[in-house]
């Protein structure tokens, strides 16, 4: 190599930030193809926490069963904006937690209970409904001037967000202008949320997993019924999915971003294995059967026999019955390219010993060490790794595409092209 | 009350019992896994937040070694998990009672997992709240209850801690 290779300039020009340059363009208008931008771009995700977090939604917070007295809370989170919800004398109170004075995060645990909270950082203390209380030295110290004369405290109030519940279920919203939470759920959404929280429910606890991938990957999964036998072949392995069960998938008819998956049990049981083999589908029921089984039996507990119930409620709820679990799924975005999931079990007031004892066995299958759930962040960490350098390429979604108004099927991708619709819509892509 | 040679003697047998019990899991021999506890067991793992609060959901309870051989064999057959190493470093074992026969014993345990790609990272961090009984003349586990600090499970867990 002679010298002069050496000292030849190297033409080295910073590459612009495509992925932030580029719009975003869905090109079917259906919302079969969506592009891989989407799930790792920072300007989509701000522009998702201003429009969707902080926009006409409402947002899942957690049970009221969690916070069953006067004087308790919960720190949790809208998109990625710390609040703190609370019960005070009046009702419930949702502020952001940032203190008014300088910013810092005012409440600093994760749940307990307090009539007041105080920033450890120049103990301005707030009432559990976010009103400003007191702030040291307001009005000085042995000739020193305090604060200003025209300092107003109300005006200096933590950001109170408008909350409510639906049968227990916590929510809140930034805007003013977004429909009451009933008209939001959906008179299509709420007979559902009402047949699992038809009676008082006891809070049981939680569990959390946090995956490195985009939080719209985790929605995807929810609505999407076609995975389900063929990603958990727990289902096949030990013959529990059957072919022949019924089904439902049936999108929110207004906005589409809200849907629900339902499985109940045949009438009939149906040879499931021959039907595998007949698709060629790689199962492994032969042979396999579980020693104890116990985890695999269901307490019928509604009318209607579901194995399966599986509702998300846009942006940060999905509600779960699978068997005799019950659980109220919270999703988290924390950034483009990582999600947080807590799992918030319940059951009811006057379940039985052996109902309470059930739902702790059928706790082995769901959460992050579930048999039958564990595979889903497996998936969409692989959707995040594949896509993350290819922005411009774009997915192809179209099971039973030309069918979109069926819905007695599992075999559809209907349901996540109506969300990417509806999202669309509130991104104003 | 215990001499205390027969203290040590039985502090040593109990961390012989748990060495050989992370060697298995850390060396993918999941099948001997089982053997390490009696018939009429429970195993659990528990988030640390659940524990402290007496809130009883748990992300793995099973409650006898039948359940533990399935857990296996759901792994083996049926789950799909990207395949991963485990390195156990326990520490603090302490025996906090002995009575009729049940030797209960605390300690605490860090998990680091190695991906695919070559990767090591702290998975988890806990402690170990057991209960051992002897069987035949050897050491087994008749209760495990696995509560964990790392409250966010990354990604999932397949193997067991």
């Amino acid at each position: 190599m002679s010298d002069a290779t050496l000292e030849a300039p190297i033409a080295f020009h910073p590459r612009p930030d495509k992925a932030s340059q580029r719009p975003v363009l869905f090109p079917q208008p259906d919302g079969a193809e969506v592009p891989y931008q989407v799930f790792s771009s920072q300007e989509v995700y701000d522009r998702e926490q201003e429009r969707i977090f902080r926009g006409p939604v409402w947002s899942f917070l957690g049970l009221e069963a969690e916070i069953p007295n006067v004087g308790d809370f919960k720190s949790t989170f809208i998109g990625d904006t710390p609040v703190v919800v609370t019960r005070t004398a009046e009702g419930l109170a949702c502020w952001v937690n940032r203190c008014a004075h300088r910013g810092a995060m005012v409440c600093r645990e994760k749940r307990g209970n307090a009539a007041s909270h105080t920033c450890v950082y120049h103990q301005w203390s707030f009432a559990a409904n976010g009103d400003l209380q007191g702030v040291p030295f307001r009005r000085g110290q042995k000739g020193m001037v305090g604060m200003p004369k025209d300092f107003r405290p109300q005006e200096h109030n933590l950001h109170k967000l408008r909350v409510d519940s639906y049968k227990g279920l916590l929510f809140a919203t930034f805007r003013d202008d977004t429909p009451p939470l009933p008209d939001y759920l959906g008179a299509e959404m709420r007979p559902w949320i009402d047949r699992i929280f038809h009676k008082p429910i006891v809070y049981l606890g939680c569990t959390r997993q946090y995956s490195k991938s985009n939080w719209k990957l985790y929605f995807e999964n929810v609505k999407d019924p076609y995975h389900a036998s063929l990603l958990h072949l727990f289902h096949t392995t030990f013959n529990i999915f059957r072919v022949g069960m019924k089904a439902r998938s049936i999108p929110d008819a207004s906005h589409g971003l809200h849907s629900i998956i339902t499985v109940t049990k045949p009438e009939v049981d149906t040879d499931t294995a021959a039907a595998y083999s007949a698709q060629n589908i790689r199962s492994m029921d032969e042979g396999f059967a579980l020693e104890d089984p116990a985890l695999l039996g269901q307490i019928q507990e509604f009318d209607e026999m579901t194995t399966n119930h599986i509702q998300p409620i846009f942006p940060q709820l999905v509600v779960q019955q699978i068997h005799n679990t019950l659980v109220a799924r919270q999703l988290l975005p924390k950034g483009p390219g990582n999600f947080e999931l807590v799992f918030h079990f319940f059951g009811y007031a006057d379940d039985t010993p052996e109902m309470r004892e059930l739902r702790m066995l059928q706790a082995n299958l769901v959460g992050p060490a579930g048999y039958i759930s564990m595979e889903d962040t497996e998936a969409t960490e692989l959707v995040q790794r594949g896509t993350v350098r290819d922005g411009d390429k774009h997915s192809y979604i179209a099971m039973a595409r030309e069918a979109p108004e069926q819905m007695d099927t599992v075999i559809t991708e209907n349901l996540i092209r109506r969300f990417w619709v509806g999202y669309q819509k509130l991104m104003g892509y | 009350m215990m001499k205390p040679q027969e203290r040590i003697q039985l502090w040593t047998e109990l961390l012989e019992l748990q060495h050989r019990y992370v060697n298995v899991l850390d060396n993918n021999r999941l099948e001997e896994w089982p053997g390490f506890f009696v018939e009429d067991c429970r195993y659990e793992i528990i988030p640390k937040e659940n524990f402290d609060a007496g809130f009883p959901v748990p992300i793995i309870y099973c409650r006898n070694a039948g359940m533990l051989r399935d857990r296996v064999l759901s792994l083996r057959n049926a789950n799909i998990y990207e395949d991963h190493v485990y390195r156990h470093a326990t520490s603090g074992l302490v025996i906090t009672s002995v009575a009729d026969g049940v030797v209960s014993t605390e300690s605490s345990y860090i998990v680091v997992i190695t991906s695919q790609a070559g990767e090591s990272s702290v998975y988890q961090a806990g402690k170990y709240l057991d209960e051992v009984v002897q069987e035949d003349g050897a050491w087994r586990y008749r209760s495990k209850r696995v509560v964990y600090d790392t409250l966010r499970v990354p990604t999932l867990l397949a193997t067991p801690i």
